[in-house]
């Protein structure tokens, strides 16, 4: 027999498998993965994001998605984030040590890691 | 970790166009890509939209697949869920402005089907696998039950559904709070809480939506109502005919007491309820509320004369109630967000949404659910995506059986119970069967009598031989041996059978004769009269003619007929004689030069 306070456990639990549902949440982040994408190592970055987000408790604030090729494939893991309201913030040559970084500091906590961004590589 | 989930419809629409091999294929392809621990495959309810099945979302982009196929979903695989590609060609795409996201993909909330649905009971199927516990749990399931029982009085629950203004989802729209404040009224040691799942309208399944889609929420209501009216016994009533209902139910009920949410000493407050599966084997009678509770009383299934109701005598000479499984599936959402946030919704007098089946005539046939008062020219119109074939609406009858039909005349009457009922139809149980010019009036009048003919128990005359006479006048109609007389005849045996039966069968049986009447009496009038079926369904009163002009005398019609009617040589032109024809329209199909005409 379950009490009150194992049912809320369980949802709270729950909660966070089945919000991937209620669609798009405030931040998207899209990782490309085609085949560029995922030959230079995209893969592993997605999960490294959509792990991160999870454990820090970051789904109702970041979505973690795919995209196909976005078209500079000399960057690739290429990796976006969209924020209503915010300009788009586009981050190269990803890995998973950079993504968890990423979740830290500009999902967890708003502020960009510029050496990250397609600015930084391009200059 | 899991990245995405892809959810398949497994409702019985989706199930008999294939859903179950394509989520197998989905898994085996899932597996061979090394992709099964990064998307999940989560067997759903019915979404809503079945004509366009077998349906798939993929989450968290909720682009929307429809018709999906085995081909399509190695596609899918290869293309979206590895690469990220949205198979755009297989996109469901209803005209509905791409504002979606940046890739433009039309995700499911953006269609114009999904964009004007508010739903309530509904909300959960199509989201969930109703199969999981967890799942229900998740999206704050027994939530409201927990609330209840630990915060709420029985007539603060009583009080929270009377002014949320819910009424009867079944037909008659009757005040659920009422109902349970009267079972509670009465003192007795045993009392029954009893579920309506005997869903027999032609027509309608969103009982059988909800109970496959989503279980928990009529289990947790039904609690619910044990705990307010002083009960500890519930019984779902469901018909056989709805196997995956009945075995997900079976699944929720086994979960539920599992998790000791049903049972001895619920949420360790003391409280104790269970509920058990009666199946219903398919007499229409049985979704009575009285022949219903004597069916399960293992009785044959006829009603009783009311009073005493069931609120002071119902199941087993106990006080009982009985609601309707869409009923059940809007109260643990009015417990929790409140009766003010229900009353929000709809009308003066008929609060809330309401479920509508949508078929016939449409494109987007299947389930919507929308705030009552929303007009029938938007359901038709907007979320139904109008008549196909570039057809004219002609009417829509509503409540099945029991139910009228409304004219196009009236397609801006809102759907709601008192509207419906000024104008002679009913809200009833929320079929809508969409009809369109070619589409004869007095045939459907004819169609419902039928069934009602067939469903009567026996039990009253005025049913019995009723319907029965009135069916004999219907079918005497449609075979051009009316008269002016019979029609006048038809209208004062309704009104007599309407006033004379015993339950509700009989009492609404006539309905549709009387509402066809009502608007499209110039049709009857045509049979009776000219003996011409202005919409050419009417066997009896069509005509099958050659245009001596246009006939090549090719004899392929002569030779197709099988009653030898057509005769004529060779190059020449042929006749049909009328006193032979079957009026089976071979010849007419068989013809390459159009000479053969339909009147």
């Amino acid at each position: 027999m379950k009490t009150l306070a194992e049912l809320q456990a369980i949802r709270d639990s729950m909660k966070d498998k089945v919000s991937l549902r209620n669609g798009t949440a405030g931040m998207r982040v899209v990782v490309g993965m085609a085949t560029c994408g995922i030959a230079a190592g995209a893969r592993p970055v997605l999960n490294a994001f959509v792990e991160e987000v999870n454990k820090q408790g970051l789904t109702e604030k970041a979505t973690v998605t795919q995209t196909g090729c976005i078209g500079i494939c000399q960057y690739e893991p290429v990796v976006e984030i969209f924020e209503a309201g915010k300009d788009k913030v586009t981050y190269v040559k990803m890995t998973a040590e950079k993504a968890r970084r990423v979740v830290e500091e500009h999902i967890k906590g708003g502020k960009i890691v510029h050496e990250y961004t397609i600015g930084a590589a391009q200059n | 970790m899991i990245r995405s989930h892809v959810l398949i419809c497994g409702g019985t629409g989706c199930t008999s166009s294939g859903s179950q091999k394509i989520r197998e294929h989905l898994e085996n392809e899932l597996a061979a890509k090394g992709l099964s621990d990064e998307i999940k495959v989560v067997q759903t309810g019915c979404f809503g939209l079945c004509a366009l099945g077998p349906i798939m979302i993929v989450y968290p982009e909720g682009t929307f697949y429809s018709r999906v196929t085995n081909e399509d979903v190695s596609e899918i695989v290869e293309e979206h869920l590895l690469k990220g590609r949205p198979v755009e060609r297989l996109i469901y795409n209803d005209g509905a402005e791409d504002k979606a996201n940046e890739h433009g993909v039309s995700s499911l909330s953006d269609t114009n089907f999904y964009k004007a649905q508010k739903r309530v009971a509904l909300r959960n199927c199509g989201v969930i696998n109703p199969e999981v516990i967890d799942e229900y749990i998740a999206r704050d399931g027994y939530m409201a039950l927990a609330k209840v029982l630990t915060e709420m009085t029985p007539d603060d629950v009583i009080n929270t559904l009377l002014a949320s203004g819910l009424r009867g989802r079944g037909g008659a729209g009757f005040p659920t709070g009422m109902k349970w404040k009267f079972a509670r009224a009465y003192e007795n040691d045993q009392k029954y809480v009893c579920c309506n799942a005997d869903e027999g309208d032609p027509g309608a399944f969103m009982d059988r939506s909800v109970l496959e889609g989503d279980p928990h929420s009529v289990l947790e209501a039904m609690a619910i109502a044990g705990y307010t009216i002083g009960a500890n016994q519930g019984y779902i009533y469901v018909r056989a005919e709805y196997p995956i209902a009945v075995q997900r139910l079976s699944i929720a009920i086994a979960q539920a007491r599992e998790y000791g949410l049903l049972g001895k000493n619920i949420l360790d407050t003391g409280f104790d309820f269970d509920i058990d599966l009666r199946l219903g084997a398919g007499a229409f009678v049985c979704g009575e509320e009285t022949a219903l509770m004597t069916s399960i009383e293992g009785n044959r299934g006829e009603p009783r004369p009311r009073p005493p109701f069931p609120a002071e005598k119902g199941l087993f000479q106990k006080p009982s109630i009985l609601n309707n499984v869409e009923t059940y599936a809007n109260i643990p959402q009015i417990i929790l967000k409140g009766a003010d946030w229900f009353a929000s919704m709809g009308t003066e007098k008929s609060k809330g949404t309401k479920v509508f089946a949508l078929g016939g005539k449409i494109h987007n046939t299947g389930l919507v659910e929308v705030p009552m008062g929303t007009t029938l020219r938007q359901v038709v119109e907007d979320i139904g995506g109008g008549i196909p074939n570039g057809k004219k609406f002609k009417a829509a009858q509503t409540g099945g059986p029991s139910g009228g039909c409304i004219p196009a005349s009236l397609i801006d009457t809102p759907l709601d119970y008192e509207s419906m009922a000024a104008i002679g139809s009913i809200v009833g149980s929320g079929g809508l069967i969409v009809m369109d010019e070619t589409d004869c009036m007095v045939d459907i009048a004819k169609f419902f009598l039928e069934f009602t003919v067939e469903e009567s128990c026996g039990k009253c005359a005025p049913c019995r031989i009723g319907t029965k006479r009135l069916l004999e006048i219907l079918d005497k109609i449609t075979r051009g041996n009316g008269t002016l007389e019979d029609l006048d005849k038809l209208e004062e045996l309704c009104y007599h059978i309407k006033a004379n039966s015993l339950c509700g069968l009989g009492q609404t049986a006539p309905n549709p004769v009387l509402s066809t009447l009502r608007y499209f009496r110039d049709e009857y009038v045509a049979h009776v009269v000219e003996k011409r079926c202005p919409a050419g369904v009417c066997k009896h009163l069509l005509r099958y003619t050659i245009d001596p002009d246009k006939c090549r005398g090719c004899t392929a019609c002569a030779r197709v007929c099988p009653a030898e009617a057509i005769t004529g040589k060779v190059k020449e032109a042929h006749v049909i004689d009328p006193e032979k024809c079957l009026k089976c329209g071979a010849c007419m199909e068989k013809c390459r030069f159009g000479a053969i005409s339909r009147k």
